[in-house]
């Protein structure tokens, strides 16, 4: 028989039962919860006169709605009443039912798949799920998380289970050695560019090879987070060394004995050398250089050095219409140079890229530079209180402020513009977030997906340019 | 949640493929703490010439007449016929909310995004999936003739043509219970229960550290 992937030994560790048409009652040992998705789920338990099956396995915080600017007057000074109910209504529904929460002014509040790995609320070996696609993120830490709706948000409240039904496993390796100024949203965004955004539907990924095993903590949760963006609900990347130590010494990782007992077991959460994955996908670490969307979905993407494609090359007629309304929306011509697109704003932030090493990446380009005339304005927003804090002792705040960006205060912000942060209608913008569809990022806002460190370049020179030119 | 059993209704045709759940309605309208009310923004950007915001009345707003739902002979439509990948992008159930809202029953494609497939069943709303050039025949008969309906055959898995055709599609038999019967997931698992305490049991044994309370 062959041996079992990583997925399969979290999947099976979780199984409650199997019912005979297949689906599956797994365990949930965390949900993390944020405003946005989770208003309708308490008020299901409240008129179903249900409590929540173990409270203490809940975590919130709210990302979406809340502002990045100076907000020390707290939730009642959010200008949006309707965002303000929201926020006001996730801090009622946790102290209702006794749920930890960081509040917007707590310093350990920040966007939900940031907060909660640096927490140690996320361990590997666990399930977790959050009413958020990119809950992918969380596989990095090799635990099984999946993004939810909101009845299922109020399922997992109730019972601490979710039905689901076991995923095909799928495995991108990528081998050799990145090269310069090419980071792990260059991989990603590739590696959706060659399997396409439905080109994962149905599987759960495993990456591996050469370049995930010396890959950050940090990385390695920007490329799983992405995973959605492929299609796939989960993203996993097998435990190491790596993991273990990003784990130490977080607050609510285990300690003393069991974190002996605890590291024992995460050794063995890797795929088995024999283990068989429905699909394989290989990709050659040097064929990646920094990747630009230039469309409305994040499977539209090229190399910095290429070009806008051209509709006449494709023979697909559904593919052909959907590059022609992309050209339209984004206001780009067939076979336009990468680097002659001009930009309007800069987005440095969300789930994808607003760690510590991204803000290290962005800074190392904008340091002792300005940002470029055209550039309207360019946004630095950290993921969580912490990581902000953890930058301003590293001076990158002095940096960023030295050199025209604006240094803000943690959440979603303008990934999705739920929150004042927005595009103007027919702004580009070059955005580390994680998806190019119309509308976005404002009604009318153009999209452009890329590494922190490209996004720092192009603030700096107004358009595209290839990083690795002023690196 | 409503029961679906057999349904007939005009099918509008979206023919274009990725559409994702931006699309399906914008994120200005999630900040509601509602589950109802979202029809009247269902595709709002595609719908409305202008920027819609929360909590504002849709009457004289300008419509974008070209876009297929503002068109005289798709009022009323209950089936929406889509393309590949419909639903994709977040896991936000205001999308199926919309569609349900709108008056929508079903939405037929050739494949859709996980968790939009999801969430289309825990509110009444059928997600079924045909083979491209059954879509693609779908499409031209929809064009062709106005006023077109199909049927929909939960129990018998059938979406039925107005000549009488009849095209077969599979679903998980546990979704299929829960629609038929309009049964809440909720109260379903709750009455595994004891499986569940014995799980939790066995595991605290193996990995008490999963237990630690988040306090």
């Amino acid at each position: 028989m062959a041996g079992k992937t990583l997925y399969d030994k979290l999947f099976d560790s979780h199984l409650v039962r199997t019912n005979e048409d297949g689906s599956s009652l797994i365990y949930i040992d965390r949900q993390v919860l944020h405003e946005v998705t989770s208003p309708q789920a308490f008020e299901g338990l409240r008129l179903a006169g249900r409590k929540p099956w173990r409270v203490d396995a809940n975590i919130a915080t709210p990302d979406h709605n809340v502002p990045t600017t100076e907000r020390s007057g707290g939730v009642d000074l959010i200008v949006d009443p309707v965002s303000k109910i929201q926020v006001k209504t996730l801090d009622a529904n946790c102290d209702e039912f006794g749920i930890l929460e960081f509040k917007m002014n707590d310093h350990r509040q920040g966007i939900v798949h940031v907060m909660a790995p640096e927490q140690g609320a996320i361990l590997p070996g666990s399930t977790a799920v959050c009413g958020d696609s990119h809950t992918a993120t969380l596989g990095a830490l090799g635990a099984l998380a999946h993004g939810i709706g909101t009845s299922e948000v109020e399922h997992v409240l109730a019972t601490q289970c979710l039905i689901t039904k076991k995923m095909q496993n799928m495995l991108i390796r990528v081998d050799g050695e990145l090269g310069l100024g090419v980071t792990a949203k260059d991989v990603v965004l590739h590696i959706i560019g060659v399997i396409g955004t439905a080109g994962g539907t149905g599987y759960a990924i495993e990456f591996g090879g050469d370049v995930f095993r010396s890959m950050s903590m940090e990385g390695r949760m920007t490329v799983c987070n992405m995973a959605i963006e492929a299609g796939a609900r989960v993203g996993l990347v097998a435990v190491d060394q790596i993991t273990i130590d990003y784990f130490e010494g977080r607050p609510f990782a285990p300690k003393g004995e069991q974190w002996d007992q605890a590291v024992s077991e995460w050794r063995g959460l890797v795929s088995d050398s024999d283990a068989e994955f429905d699909a394989v996908v290989e990709i050659n670490a040097a064929d990646i250089e920094p990747q630009v969307t230039w469309g409305t979905s994040p499977e539209m993407v090229v190399g910095i050095s290429g070009q806008v494609p051209n509709p006449d090359a494709e023979k697909d007629a559904v593919k052909v219409d959907g590059i022609n309304r992309a050209l339209k929306y984004m206001g780009l011509s067939a076979d336009q140079k990468i680097t002659d697109i001009q930009l309007d704003r800069v987005f440095i932030g969300s789930c994808t890229n607003s760690r510590i090493e991204d803000l290290r990446d962005a800074a190392k380009v904008v340091k002792g530079r300005k940002v470029a005339a055209n550039i309207i304005q360019a946004l630095v927003v950290p993921g969580s209180g912490l990581v902000k804090t953890q930058a301003e002792q590293e001076g990158l705040d002095k940096i960023f402020i030295e050199a025209g960006l604006e240094w803000r205060e943690p959440g979603c912000s303008m990934c999705l513009a739920m929150n004042p942060d927005k595009l103007g209608n027919g702004e580009h913008c070059a955005s580390t977030s994680n998806r190019n569809f119309e509308g976005r990022q404002g009604f009318g806002g153009r999209t452009h997906l890329v590494s922190p460190a490209m996004a720092a370049a192009a603030a700096v020179t107004g358009h595209f340019i290839d990083v690795r030119e002023l690196i | 949640m409503n029961k679906f059993t057999l349904h007939t209704g005009i099918a509008a045709p979206l023919d274009r493929a990725n559409v994702d759940t931006d699309m399906i309605i914008p994120k200005q309208f999630l900040k509601s703490i509602k589950r109802s009310g979202f029809g009247k923004n269902l595709f709002d950007e595609l719908r409305y010439l202008d920027e819609g915001q929360p909590d504002q009345s849709c009457e004289g707003r300008p419509l974008n007449t070209e876009f297929v739902l503002n068109q005289p002979r798709y009022q009323g439509a209950s089936v929406l016929l889509a393309r590949e990948n419909f639903g994709c992008g977040s896991s936000r159930e205001h999308a199926p909310w919309a569609l349900d809202d709108y008056g929508f029953r079903c939405v037929i494609a050739p494949s859709f995004a996980e968790i939009f497939y999801n969430n289309c069943f825990k509110n009444g709303l059928l997600p079924i999936v045909l083979r491209d050039e059954q879509l693609d025949q779908l499409f031209k008969e929809t064009a062709e003739t106005e006023g077109y309906q199909l049927s929909i055959d939960l129990e018998r898995q059938l979406v039925i043509t107005p000549s009488g055709e009849e095209m077969t599609f599979s679903i998980d038999g546990f979704r299929k219970h829960c629609l038929l019967n309009g049964l809440d997931d909720i109260g379903i698992t709750l009455q595994s229960a004891a499986d569940i305490r014995a799980y939790e049991e066995k595991r605290r044994q193996q990995a008490p550290w999963l237990f630690d309370a988040i306090k």
